[in-house]
């Protein structure tokens, strides 16, 4: 239905009712979710201070680990950061993935979801659309912090389309994260609790990688828990691509962890969003 | 008749709590119903069910003969809301809200700018359309909210309590809004506390209480129901306001109320002669009375009849 300026004026009766359609075409729900992510994005630029944990943390640990950490943790801090920055590329991705629970837990706390609730839309539209917005969030993320590492000399060691691979791969990977952290935003309800267990989930994920340091420094049990994370994949897998070593072996794990992750968080969000929408 | 809402029998817990106990509604085409009742009484629950936010534990609700639940996205292209919160996004602009939901309700880009501009136009909000939501006060975000509900030209427009809260210019220009709306066709629900709301706005009056319809009818008929007159007992010592209470309750069909506050007690009299027992009975319990009077009800003091608690305004 197109409208036009008459459309408003009160002495026009309203246009005999269409037959309403209960199906949203595929199409539809693109524009959907294009429009709700486009608010996203006006939304970061309206208070861009949205954007100092999801790419300012990762910049002061970056500078925190290679100059404080890096000349005791490798063979001196040039050399740790070559280590590091492929991680922290990691790291970007899924700090800008918190936001779409905290965003999404936001939207119920003040009332939005009603608004968008009672529209002919697809429930996904929402989801998907924020995604699409975090997913710009974390691409402006790992520009930034690539442009920061050139500059304290990190370089791309290996070749143009293996670091195309690898930001394809990190961006895939924080869409993955994305639905997870829908999940948890939509099931726990109080805004600042989804924020605080935003770093509980996160962090020990982190941490307990490849990330910061080799695992086999790692005592037996930590050992393991890196191993069978999935951050130590998409690290190893990011290392490579960048700085060289063999990658095939990560490189298919983390698409194996991304594909997982979709296929088990996305529709349990979407489920959950359904339960919560009554 | 065709009926723009139907409600039958419908129920609705929230674990023990029953907001919805049982009720039945049905609003004529291009009509204004509204449901009134006190804090608690199930009127948001009602909305909710009615625009395929909360399912019903029982019963039916169909609009435009689409049912909420079976055929929530049919209802949805028919409907619009206004909560009782402002549902507007407080990050971005005025005109930004507008837009996003005419794009969400497939107007075409240029459509939806249109839209937005002309509604911004309406409810007075050009000079404010460019600044972020949150920066508006309480007025303007309820005219964003009512604006936003009315992009998609609803057949069906709820309003829940929209006045709650504004300055009496904004409560007479959104009156004035819904009269245009209903003038073109539109069929509303209006939930509120406030009788002069109602009477104002809606063509028939629905009165909710612990989540049942206690009365339904026009204004009109709402007094009828009541009775012919109030009488007003004011005891010259307050502390008698309990002892007329209960010689008066004793007399008529009704309750007598007590309005401490203001130092009377009030008593829906049927006719002439449960007035002439009430004075006899007074006169027989020998309690002093500083003042009395008799007058036909307002319509608060009808609501307060209906309902079991009182509203949080002054009465009359």
């Amino acid at each position: 239905m197109t409208s036009t300026a008459s459309d408003s004026l009160p002495s026009r009766a309203l246009p005999d009712m269409a037959v309403p359609s209960a199906r949203v075409g595929p199409g539809a729900t693109l524009r959907h979710s294009l429009s709700i992510a486009r608010r996203n994005l006006i939304q970061l630029r309206n208070d861009p201070e949205q954007l100092l944990d999801a790419m300012l943390m990762p910049l002061v640990i970056t500078l925190i680990f290679v100059y404080v950490f890096g000349g005791a943790i490798g063979n001196g801090s040039a050399d740790y950061q070559r280590f590091l920055i492929p991680g922290i590329m990691v790291q970007i991705v899924t700090f800008a993935a918190r936001s779409t629970g905290i965003g999404m837990s936001f939207d119920f706390a003040n009332g939005l979801m009603d608004r968008f609730m009672t529209l002919p839309i697809a429930r996904s539209a929402v989801l998907t659309g924020r995604i699409i917005a975090d997913m710009c969030r974390m691409l402006l993320g790992l520009v930034v912090m690539f442009l920061f590492a050139l500059i304290m000399g990190f370089r791309v060691e290996t070749d143009l389309l293996s670091a195309v691979v690898a930001l394809t791969l990190l961006m895939l990977y924080g869409m993955a994260f994305c639905w997870v952290s829908a999940f948890i935003g939509l099931t726990i309800r109080n805004p600042e609790t989804v924020q605080s267990i935003g770093f509980l989930w996160t962090l020990p994920l982190q941490f307990g990688s490849s990330m910061f340091v080799d695992p086999a420094t790692m005592p037996t049990w930590l050992r393991i828990f890196s191993q069978i994370n999935p951050t130590t994949s998409i690290v190893d897998a990011s290392r490579a691509l960048l700085t060289g070593g063999p990658a095939t072996e990560p490189v298919l794990h983390s698409l194996a962890w991304t594909a997982g992750l979709v296929i088990l968080f996305a529709p349990l969000s979407v489920a959950r969003y359904r339960r919560r929408a009554g | 008749m065709s009926y723009a809402l139907r409600a039958e029998g419908v129920k609705k817990s929230f674990g023990t709590i029953q907001a919805v106990r049982h009720v039945d509604l049905a609003v004529p085409v291009g009509t204004v119903l509204g449901l009134l009742g006190p804090n608690g009484a199930g009127k948001t629950t009602m909305v909710r069910m009615f625009s395929t936010l909360v399912r019903p534990d029982a019963g039916r609700i169909e609009v435009h003969g689409y049912d909420v639940v079976r055929q929530p996205q049919q209802v949805r292209t028919l409907i619009g809301l206004t909560g009782q919160y402002a549902t507007v996004d407080g990050s971005i602009s005025g005109r930004e809200n507008l837009y996003l939901i005419g794009r969400l309700l497939n107007l075409s880009a240029s459509g939806a700018r249109r839209r937005a501009d002309e509604l911004l136009e309406r409810f007075d909000l050009v000079a404010a359309a460019g600044r972020p939501v949150r920066t508006y006060s309480g007025g303007m975000r309820r005219r964003v909210d009512l604006a936003i509900s009315m992009i998609g030209d609803p057949r069906v427009l709820f309003l829940d309590e929209p006045t709650t809260g504004l300055d009496p210019r904004s409560r007479n220009n959104l009156w004035n809004e819904v009269r245009l709306l209903v003038a073109r066709g539109t069929s509303v629900l209006l939930t509120t506390q406030y009788m002069e709301e109602a009477e104002a706005l809606a063509d028939a009056i629905a009165v909710i209480d612990s989540g049942r319809i206690v009365a339904t009818g026009t204004p009109t008929e709402l007094r009828a129901a009541v009775g012919g007159q109030v009488l007003q007992v004011r005891p010259a010592d307050p502390a008698d306001l309990a002892s007329v209470a209960t010689v008066l309750s004793a007399v008529g069909s009704g309750t007598a109320m007590t309005l401490a506050d203001d130092g009377l007690v009030t008593l829906s009299i049927g006719g002439e002669a449960e007035l002439t027992a009430a004075i006899h009975a007074l006169a027989a319990a020998g309690l002093r009375l500083a003042g009395i009077d008799t007058h036909l009800p307002s319509l608060d003091e009808v609501f307060m009849s209906l309902t079991s608690d009182v509203p949080d305004r002054t009465t009359a």
